[in-house]
């Protein structure tokens, strides 16, 4: 049986294309998978995320063991609201899932995680807490939706009374708010400004309809994996995975080293890979030729070996296709790839493929 | 979806093929396997003057999804193939039983045709896999 979120319903009768996606039963697209990539880059797209998941985390010992627990140091979200991207380790390093966390108050954090991941996140963050003066709340209760793209902010500003909009308007980059009964945080997986907007399960259906009627239109996973892929951003699972280490996933900057005495789990994995060296690095490639390159094609890189892409597409902003590679350190720059048993040459790009809707230099 | 044109004929692997007035055959695959595939970003096409074996690969379809292989549907010789595919490979999206043919060849047999599943056989075929 799969999972639905709230808004499944409402998804049937736009007529999305649904999917199985890790068990939720989720829109692949609406019609188009390629016009609601342009439309997000363009316009505004909106996505229903409702399959992730908020964990609210509340009590006097929260900082302390968020700053143990997480890779990326909560230390530095000083203001209320802010928010920080960060991987959560086990202790060989590898990566147990990325996630966002947004800084409410000095004794109260909230965690959005993948949907992927939420029952193994939650028996983790609860076994490394037991003992700890905290409480755990899975908001299950709430929906979730993103606001992708260019007019993402006027289109949301004219749902808004003034002292709401107020609030959002002067939202920084990675900053959330809870604005009535939504919590608004100016977040995204596209590259595009925009907002990911929770809020209760009962009214998200009655928003995402307001939201259309102002001009967002439906996008589905499609889109997000295509969007995400040209901004550099990489996906759990496919990308990192218990397996690999930030510093193997090109998240190195997301791992906070300093102050050298946090000791945050997976630290001393962490740096003795990084004293031995890395053995492997996630590098984007771009195809300059016709073909499309795809997840688990092998990588040749002569004399250093095979690497393995772990994410690829055609990525409709700039009409080829790009993707990241696992491959041994110490490569070379160009690389091959097996295409169906058509060796090409790939060029090393180091992502974003795309920058504020448009091809990054050089593509 | 769309209807499926009652003078096609069918591969279990969603090949078209129609019998055109010249006696010729032109090749396309099925409204089906583009609404499967989604938006189509490349397409391959055999070289003209090239014979084809009934069953043999001879084109690729590729989404932003997947690539997929054609096959012959019959054995011929390859007459012409759809130019406008390589600008406009979405025109497959658009009109696959039609505009988006793929391309057209000579039969070695041409009562091959008559042996391949017709529109009522397919569209059966596609009502089985729904379940």
């Amino acid at each position: 049986m799969l999972r639905t979120t709230p808004l499944n319903a409402l998804h049937r009768s736009l007529g999305a294309r649904m999917v199985d996606f890790g068990g939720w039963d989720m829109p692949l697209h609406y019609g188009s998978q390629m016009e609601e990539h342009h439309q997000v880059r363009r316009e505004a797209g909106l996505f229903d995320v409702s399959h992730m998941l908020a964990v609210d985390l509340q009590g006097p010992a929260v900082r302390d063991f968020l700053r143990h627990l997480l890779a990326n140091d909560v230390a530095k979200l000083k203001a209320p609201g802010k928010a920080l991207y960060s991987c959560m380790l086990n202790h060989a390093g590898g990566v147990l899932d990325d996630l966002i966390v947004y800084h409410l108050s000095p004794t109260d954090y909230r965690l959005v995680v993948n949907a992927g991941t939420r029952e193994k996140d939650l028996a983790w963050i609860r076994s490394q807490s037991a003992g700890l003066d905290l409480q755990i709340r899975e908001r299950s209760d709430l929906a979730m939706v993103a606001l992708q793209g260019p007019k993402a902010r006027e289109i949301l500003f004219g749902l808004l009374g003034e002292t709401e909009r107020e609030v959002v308007e002067a939202l920084t980059r990675f900053q959330a708010a809870q604005v009535g009964e939504r919590f608004v945080a100016r977040t995204g997986y596209t590259g595009e400004d925009g907002f990911e907007i929770l809020l209760p399960a009962a009214s998200a259906e009655a928003f995402w309809q307001q939201l259309m009627a102002a001009g967002a239109r439906p996008a589905g996973l499609g889109a997000r994996d295509t969007l995400r892929l040209e901004a550099g951003m990489n996906l759990y699972g496919q990308d990192m995975d218990e397996s690999t280490t930030p510093l193997e996933s090109a998240l190195g900057w997301t791992v906070a080293f300093d102050p050298p005495e946090r000791d945050f789990i997976g630290r001393s994995a962490l740096e003795t890979q990084r004293a031995e060296g890395i053995p492997r690095l996630l590098v984007g490639l771009v195809l300059d030729e016709r073909g499309v390159l795809r997840h688990d094609q092998r990588v040749l890189c002569g004399d250093s070996g095979e690497g393995v892409i772990t994410s690829g597409s055609f990525a409709p902003t700039l009409g080829k296709s790009v993707a990241f590679a696992r491959v041994p350190a110490g490569h070379a720059d160009v690389l091959r790839v097996d295409l169906r048993g058509r060796e090409v040459a790939v060029r090393l790009f180091r992502p974003p493929f795309v920058r504020n809707g448009q091809p990054a230099d050089g593509l | 979806m769309t209807e499926i044109p009652a003078d096609l004929r069918f591969l279990k692997t969603h090949e078209w093929v129609r019998r055109t007035d010249d006696g010729n055959f032109r090749v396309g695959i099925s409204d089906h396997a583009q609404a499967q595939l989604g938006d189509l970003v490349y397409v391959e096409l055999p070289e003209t003057g090239r014979e084809l074996a009934a069953g043999a690969a001879c084109a690729v379809v590729e989404s932003v999804k997947a690539a997929s292989d054609v096959y012959a549907p019959i054995s011929g010789r390859v007459l012409a193939v759809n130019e406008q595919l390589r600008d406009k490979p979405e025109t497959i999206n658009e009109d696959a039983f039609g505009e988006g043919w793929l391309f057209s060849l000579s039969a070695n047999d041409p009562s091959a045709f008559d042996q391949l599943l017709d529109a009522a056989s397919y569209a059966q075929l596609l009502a089985e896999q729904d379940h």
